[in-house]
């Protein structure tokens, strides 16, 4: 087991083409190569110290084949030649196909390289390096001491994730790139005799080396304390339907989870969709415009290149309530018809792409939220989101972190415990107010092909009637 | 494609002639490397058919100060090797005076002997034919079943291994297979509904294919009459599963790691105090015969056990790592895995009675369909992640489940559970029936007192 590590990936091109070749001229219509390198630091702050520094590099390469509309997928950590072919010939044997013979299928060359990373080649040497990236944390963790009380845990996390891709395809595609995530979080958990309350934020962007210098490390700490000082006495929420009005930024989650997954063409080809036949149909209330797009500077969910070497679009999936488009990726073009948008997106070299969500948001509207609150009688205000999750017939729920009573038009007392739970078919109807505060938030998706980077965003948005499960 | 192996020896030989030319004495490293294969198939058709070889090392040092650093890698290459040690060992400049993990005790403790035969893989196409006959079987269980939309049937050759600078040497091969069945059905004019379950084995060719039919299919069918149900507080019968699924995402009371760092609901004073009702075990137990796939030993090299955490209601000990066992002046339980601060997890629970001699049984002769007032049977919760704030004891989860009324069980539409959880450990009712062995855990159904159940009627 001696695996040899390339000095640079664009070394791999020649190899790869050989590689493809064989792949068609085993009788493949397409064979798709990813190759990464990737470089990971992970920083860990408890209280006053840093309990916790890990980093981690790998190698990898995901090597996919396509018949008709059936796939076979491998990948393996091994970049030598003959892990390559071994590899290929796993993923032809799955179809039925194996490199014998004369060539059934010509492959005519990859198309020049389009390098994204050009520009990007400094961008590991130009993040801080661990001196002062444990500075900054522990700056961070000290002003959670100072703006907070009743403070029992403070931590604060960083993580760095440095990737190399190229993508290289039997159709031509050639494309090589270099991403950096980088993320920070604060986390607290406040006690005072039998109250508790922990409470979290994690800040995120994308291909921005400086990130982590320019965190406003004050204004989070601050915006942490306050929050964690509120819940700290809440009561629990009274269950029942009311309608929420969910704050910008993180409360968009709901569209992610709500009616975002169902626009992904991988639930288009598993039947878990109730859209599939609804584009050109009002799915949701005409206030609500939505988004997808890979674009926004420095989002978290933004790209140069997908992980199957197309550019990223913006795509609008819904306009005025009605559905424009799924989000897709070659697998769900071919499946289902939709064309590509630059949605394909995978973990890493263990995942085949699927169609995933990047920077997704409901465009803004013309109110204020002030406007929005002053519209429900008695109902839930949903400052800051925790997780959510939908499943396989649609229902969604997620958590709220931070939460108050709406009153007669006023925000009132803080309520903890809530958990809004719904179908998309049902609840996108009732987003029947949008407020012109739109503002995103970076955040992780799990599904099928592992967990990626996103943003979700949203302005304020009021919902009719929903679902709290509470106490 | 080649099978690779981890070879302690040349591992062994090679870290120790990397490390001494980098001048590090002391060190140890976590290695695995697998080769899986796995099938999804939709409508009669191959979905997707994948295969993948993974490599992975975690290299621990410790510097002239006694500072741990670490460094993780899919590398496995001269190079890789030479960079994991190197930066390790800067890392370790900024390890943790205050909490640095020491070599395992009992990294040279005999281990525990285990029943896991090893299987001989089956061709990724066995695979496929038999994973197409399964949703054909479960598709024509009912006519409202219309997709199986997540199914996979996966199977891994894996080897483990943890050596450290003082000669200890742990390895471990396993074979490992799943099978899991989803199933979706709508009937005209209803919502759609779904039902699943799951099934391991140590090779594909002892999975319980009829059995995951079953259950997949009587779940899901179960689901089909739903309705909504009123929100109140409502007596509610966990299944194995959902039980086994709580008591995980509270693990964090019997967690030493979470004691020590503040984010646990106990304390150090806690052991030996009451936790729950007095007819309450609960223990972790790698060593079950249903605990499949399971290490014989830690990421430290510490033989894996079973652990007594609640006895007759008295928290009993606590799950240790190296570090914590050292806090606490106990030994390593065999829970730790690997990294600068050492996490610790549970491996399997085994809940039960305490029997009568302990402090009784519960009500006895429990028997849902028997109830006089109605009651939840909650089948599955969701959204742990999200729904369980563990450091409060708090949770609010969505879960499938039926409302049992004289007899008669009708599925729920939606609804949230919600509550604390040293609330539910001290409204335990009783066990129904014999302890399920679960892919989690091993665990009887649970009846609990009074929780709150939030619907859409």
């Amino acid at each position: 087991m001696t695996p040899s590590t390339p000095p640079s990936l664009l070394e791999c091109s020649g190899r790869l083409e050989a590689l493809l070749a064989a792949g068609r001229g085993a009788g493949a219509d397409l064979v798709e190569v990813f190759l990464e390198r990737t470089d990971h630091l992970g920083l860990l702050a408890e209280q006053d110290i840093l309990t916790s520094v890990s980093p981690a590099f790998g190698i990898g390469a995901g090597i996919r084949v396509f018949l008709g509309a059936r796939d076979g997928f491998v990948s393996t950590n091994d970049l030598s030649d003959a892990a390559l072919f071994s590899a290929l010939d796993q993923a032809l044997g799955m179809l039925g196909l194996e490199r014998n013979g004369a060539a059934k299928q010509r492959f005519e060359g990859l198309k020049p390289l389009r390098d994204y990373a050009a520009a990007k080649g400094d961008w590991l040497q130009r993040c801080p390096v661990l001196q002062e990236a444990s500075s900054r944390l522990l700056e961070g963790t000290d002003l959670l001491q100072r703006h907070g009380r009743h403070l029992q845990v403070r931590r604060g996390s960083y993580a760095r994730d440095w990737q190399e891709v190229l993508v290289a395809a039997s159709d031509g595609t050639h494309a090589h790139d270099v991403r950096l995530h980088q993320s920070v979080g604060l986390n607290v958990l406040a006690a005072d005799g039998e109250h508790r309350a922990s409470l979290g934020r994690r800040y995120g962007t994308t291909d921005q080396p400086d990130e982590l210098r320019l965190w406003d490390a004050d204004a989070a700490a601050r915006d942490v304390c306050d929050s964690a000082g509120t819940m700290l006495y809440a009561d629990y929420v009274e269950a029942g339907q009311m309608p929420a009005v969910l704050a910008n930024r993180f409360g968009g989650v709901i569209f992610h989870e709500a009616c975002g997954h169902l626009l992904e063409t991988t639930q288009v080809e598993r039947g878990t969709t109730p859209f599939a036949e609804k584009v050109g149909e009002p799915i949701a209330h005409e206030a609500v415009t939505a988004i997808d797009e890979g674009l926004s500077s420095g989002a978290f969910g933004s790209l140069s290149m997908d992980d199957e070497g197309m550019e990223p679009q913006r795509t609008v999936l819904i306009e005025n309530g009605v559905l424009k488009r799924f989000l897709s990726d070659r697998a769900g073009e071919l499946r289902t018809g939709h064309p590509r948008t630059g949605s394909g997106r995978r973990q890493n070299h263990g995942f085949a792409a699927a169609s995933r969500m990047r920077n997704t948001y409901i465009a803004a509207g013309p109110h204020s939220p002030e406007q929005l609150i002053a519209s429900v009688d008695r109902g839930l205000y949903c400052k800051s989101m925790g997780g959510g999750s939908v499943g396989p017939t649609g229902q969604f729920n997620f958590a709220v972190e931070e939460g108050y009573l709406i009153e007669n038009g006023t925000l009132t007392r803080p309520v903890k415990g809530a958990t809004l739970i719904g179908e998309a078919k049902e609840v996108m109807p009732r987003i029947s107010m949008c407020a012109n505060d739109l503002e995103l938030a970076a955040g992780f998706c799990g599904s099928v092909s592992g967990s990626i980077f996103v943003t979700v965003g949203q302005p304020h948005i009021k919902v009719d009637s929903i679902t709290v499960g509470g106490r | 494609m080649a099978v690779s192996t981890l070879n302690a020896d040349h591992l062994r030989a090679d870290l120790e002639r990397l490390a001494r030319q980098q001048g590090i004495r002391q060190w140890d490293l976590g290695a695995s490397c697998s080769t899986d294969t796995s099938v999804q198939v939709d409508r009669g058709e191959a979905k997707q058919m994948k295969g993948a070889q993974r490599s992975a090392i975690t290299v621990r040092v410790w510097n002239d100060a006694g500072l741990v650093g670490v460094t993780s890698t899919s590398d496995l290459s001269e190079s890789g090797l030479t960079r994991a040690l190197s930066g390790a060992h800067d890392a370790s400049a900024f390890g943790n005076a205050a909490d640095t993990p020491a070599f395992s005790p009992l990294a040279t403790a005999p281990l525990q002997p285990r029943d896991q035969r090893l299987h001989e893989p089956q061709s990724i196409l066995q695979l496929l034919q038999t994973l197409k006959d399964a949703e054909q079987q479960l598709l024509s269980r009912h006519g409202a079943i219309d997709t199986v939309p997540y199914n996979g049937l996966a199977q891994r050759s894996s080897e483990l291994l943890y050596l450290n600078s003082e000669g200890a040497c742990r390895h471990q091969a396993l074979t490992t297979a799943s099978l899991y069945l989803y199933a979706r059905a709508e009937e005209a004019g209803r919502k759609p509904r779904s039902g699943g379950a799951v099934r391991l084995a140590y090779g594909a060719d002892t999975l319980d294919i009829a059995g995951c039919i079953d259950e997949a299919a009587e779940r899901t069918i179960s689901h089909l009459d739903y309705a909504p149900i009123n929100t109140g507080h409502y007596t509610c019968v966990f299944s194995p599963e959902a039980f086994l699924d709580l008591i995980g995402a509270f693990s964090s009371l019997f967690n030493a790691r979470a004691v020590l760092d503040g984010v646990s609901l106990s304390s150090r004073e806690s052991l030996g105090q009451r936790l729950a009702v007095p007819f309450l075990n609960i223990d972790d137990n790698s060593l079950h015969p249903g605990n499949i796939g399971a290490s014989t030993f830690d990421g430290e090299g510490t033989p894996t056990s079973r652990l007594s955490l609640v006895q007759a209601g008295i928290l009993s000990n606590f799950l240790h790592s190296e570090a914590t066992a050292r806090a606490f002046g106990v030994s390593p339980t065999g829970h730790a895995g690997m990294g600068a601060k050492v996490s610790v997890g549970a491996d399997y629970f085994e809940i039960g009675p305490a029997g009568a001699e302990a402090g009784g049984c519960g009500q006895l002769g429990l028997d849902l369909n028997q109830a006089s007032s109605p009651l939840v049977l909650i089948d599955s919760l969701s959204a742990l992640h999200a729904g369980v704030k563990a450091s409060q004891g708090a949770f609010s989860l969505p879960f499938d489940g039926w409302l049992i009324q004289g007899g008669e069980r009708r599925s729920i539409e939606a609804a949230t559970v919600a509550g604390d959880i040293r609330t539910v450990l001290n409204s335990l009712i009783g066990f129904e029936g014999q302890a399920k062995v679960t892919p989690d855990g091993v665990c009887p159904h649970v009846w609990v007192d009074g929780l709150s159940i939030t619907g859409e009627a």
